[in-house]
């Protein structure tokens, strides 16, 4: 492992943009700050214009193993992940077999070790097998290093089962995570209900499905004292509720994806399955919510959502494809074009990605400082690159971004101050 | 590329839909001087791919295509759940393999046409997806009207019933709103698709205020077979007490309105008996007799790339 400085390079720090270098010595961040020197021996990295982040934390992923290999695996995931400058992922439970397990979860948590590009921080299964039935062991899952619980794409349905599930999981100070759509009124849709899903013939899901899980999850968390997290949000009405209940002191938070506050509804046109999303792509007007609960805090994280699927997963006709998008490699520069269109500030769109989300995994990463282990991204913000799919890193190529020009380059990524990519 | 296919209404304009009109009245003196036209389309390979079962409109394509002369080939797919995104696909690229020319498809998910179209070489003509579109039968009754009403523009059209489910109300509304006409769709609400009355129709969930004064009054078959659990109407008695169209009810409408339907019917569920053989008001047989024509004029537009492009 060598030691390198990288220099005058403007730095993402907690306190902000500062113009300076940073040194790494044996996989640490040893020092930043305005002109450092080089020392002997130090590998000096420059690059004009760009930005040296940490290392992007992820914190909702399925990487199609164990189950579906055929999608990803830890391996393809991990390129995909370094490509786009992703450090930390945190690792949907809802895989083949689901993640009840205390072996399991070591298990993923060790794939990454083995891996060295990424650490995977493996979520537990909120109850058996993600089926919807029995509480998982959250205490045991804890321990083996789950960070969290969620049953992944499939709402935890029951009112009776999510209040246990809040409440059993405070004891162990766990939060429970929740795929917000009601399982009644999602079911069998396709397509955000409105003219558009009318005019294509497709079985629609009112997008009130949304806030009405969401506001019996509030109510629920309230009566049991336990912590919540909503997995994407994507409507301006669940916003609300979310941003009321942090008023009132509810442990609640949330998070949201790029394909939500980049694309809308009309994605879907000619039938284009790439676009299909559960949940679904929104109206305009809820497309712009989401944007402003990134800008005034109500929501905590952008995850990449990553959901790997191949060609025979996706050409089909709309209802029966599956639903996601291949996430990993375009996660920063989607992000960043709304730093563009100066929706979010530089800042606060790095903050969504690194520091706040390693918060809520409750990690030592995400931040730039002096002794914390040397997980970097450094980019171009203004260096633009084509989305191709078939050309992406990694197995996964169902990206619903295929042929967008986007500005934000990543030219290195290191985890543990070893170089993984660039 | 959708120049080569015919997916749907949306997509062709006012005078693409005059001059397929125009070419289906030839057919349909053509057809009534019994003479055919079997050089049009001689050497060509028209293929019914039916995933979906269907009597009337296979054999309307089936008897269009020979009298134009093109080779007709029926091919029913028996769907399993499992195994229907598959064969769609490998379907494709069989019949690629086969040169077929024309590809008539009825599937029973929206888009099924739209994604083989993606896939094959030959014109695909959708007869009937999921509940999206239905174009030749928008078309039909599009005929049907004209020859009895002497105009497609400035009337009034009331569709009545199951309006969610039907794919041939939204070809209708959207041929029929395009023409420039006044499109009522009338029903209980849970049979009405979201936010339909922002697509230039008005909505009736009364049938007195949806049937006053209209020139065509059309009903729709309540599809029971689309229905999830639960039901959307309590019983089939209660829907015709308030939608089945009777006499009663048709005369709410002008006192020559016409009564159409797509068929097939549930005699009593959406439409009565009397209203449906009623040798005046009635022009339920034509529709099926303006079919044939109306999918000649596509067949050979597609076939020769005439109407197609501009």
């Amino acid at each position: 492992m060598t030691d390198f400085l990288v220099g005058d390079v403007t730095l993402a720090t907690p306190e902000g943009l500062l113009r300076g270098d940073l040194l790494v010595r044996d996989g640490r961040i040893a020092g930043l700050g305005p002109t450092l020197g080089r020392p002997d021996g130090v590998e000096l990295i420059t690059a004009e214009g760009a930005i040296l982040a940490p290392g992007l934390v992820d914190i909702r992923a399925s990487l199609g193993e164990p189950g579906y290999e055929y999608r990803e695996t830890f391996a393809s995931a991990a390129r995909a992940a370094a490509a786009g400058g992703i450090t930390t992922i945190a690792v949907l439970p809802d895989s083949q077999p689901a993640i009840d397990d205390p072996a399991l979860v070591r298990l993923i948590a060790a794939r990454g070790e083995e891996l060295g590009s990424v650490t995977l921080v493996p979520y537990g299964a909120a109850t058996r097998g993600c089926a919807g039935a029995e509480l998982a062991e959250y205490g045991l899952l804890k321990a083996a290093g789950a960070v969290a619980f969620t049953d992944g794409r499939r709402t935890i349905a029951s009112s009776r089962l999510m209040r246990r599930a809040l409440s059993y999981a405070s004891a162990f100070s766990a939060r429970i995570v929740q795929h917000p759509e009601d399982a009644e009124l999602a079911e069998g849709g396709a397509a955000t209900e409105g003219a558009r899903a009318t005019i294509m013939g497709l079985p629609g899901i009112p997008a009130a499905a949304e806030a009405i899980c969401v506001a019996r999850d509030l109510r629920l968390a309230e009566l049991t004292g336990g912590a919540i997290h909503f997995a994407h949000v994507t409507t301006g009405e669940a916003c609300a509720l979310i941003r009321q209940a942090k008023d009132r002191g509810v442990h609640v938070t949330c998070d949201t994806a790029p394909p939500y506050f980049d694309l809308n509804e009309t994605a879907i046109g000619d039938f284009r399955t790439y676009a299909k999303f559960s949940p679904p792509l929104r109206a305009e007007a809820d497309r712009q919510a989401i944007l402003a609960a990134l800008a005034d805090g109500t929501i905590d994280a952008i995850a990449s959502d990553h959901q790997p699927r191949d060609a025979d997963d996706k050409r089909l006709p709309f209802a029966e494809a599956s639903a996601g998008g291949a996430g990993l490699a375009t996660l920063l520069a989607v992000t960043l074009a709304q730093v563009k269109a100066e929706t979010l500030t530089m800042h606060q769109a790095l903050a969504l990605l690194t520091e706040k989300p390693a918060k809520w995994l409750g990690i030592d990463a995400g931040v730039l400082r002096r002794g914390a282990v040397a997980d970097l991204c450094l980019f171009h913000p203004e260096k633009s690159w084509l989305v191709e799919a078939g050309k992406l890193p990694g197995k996964a190529q169902n990206t619903p971004f295929d042929g967008r020009a986007l500005e934000g380059k990543i030219l290195g990524t290191w985890k543990a101050g070893r170089r993984v990519f660039g | 590329m959708t120049n080569r296919h015919l997916l749907g209404i949306e997509g062709l304009s006012p005078p693409k839909i005059t001059a397929l009109l125009d070419l289906a009245e030839n057919y349909v003196l053509l057809n009534r001087s019994g003479k055919t036209q079997r050089d049009l389309l001689r050497g060509r390979t028209l293929i019914n791919l039916f995933f979906e079962d269907s009597t009337r409109t296979r054999t309307s394509f089936e008897l269009a295509g020979k009298r134009l002369g093109a080779d007709v080939i029926n091919m029913s797919v028996a769907t399993s759940s499992v195994s229907k995104g598959e064969t769609l696909l490998d379907t494709a690229a069989t019949l690629n393999a086969m040169n077929c020319d024309l590809l008539v498809v009825r599937h029973n998910q929206s888009g099924a046409p739209a994604l083989l179209a993606q896939k094959v070489e030959a014109s695909v003509i959708n007869a009937g997806d999921g509940t999206h579109e239905h174009p030749t039968q928008a078309l039909l009754d599009a005929l049907t009207i004209r020859r009895n009403k002497g105009r497609i523009d400035g009337l009034t059209i009331a569709i009545c019933g199951d309006i969610l489910h039907s794919r041939v109300a939204r070809s209708n509304f959207l041929l029929l709103t395009m023409m420039g006409n006044q499109v009522r769709l009338v029903g209980p609400p849970t049979l009405m698709p979201a936010e339909v009355g922002s697509l230039g129709v008005t909505v009736h969930h009364d049938m007195r205020e949806g049937l006053a004064g209209a020139d065509i009054v059309m009903a729709l078959r309540l599809q029971k077979e689309r229905m999830s659990k639960g039901g959307m109407v309590p019983s089939a008695r209660e829907f015709f007490a308030f939608y089945g169209l009777n006499a009663e009810k048709l005369a709410w409408a002008k006192p020559d309105a016409l009564v159409m339907h797509p068929g097939p019917m549930n005699r009593g569920v959406e439409i009565d008996s009397a209203v449906a053989d009623d040798p005046v008001r009635s022009v339920i047989k034509e529709q099926v007799e303006m079919g044939v024509a109306v999918r000649m004029a596509v067949l050979e537009s597609l076939a020769r790339g005439t109407l197609w492009n501009d």
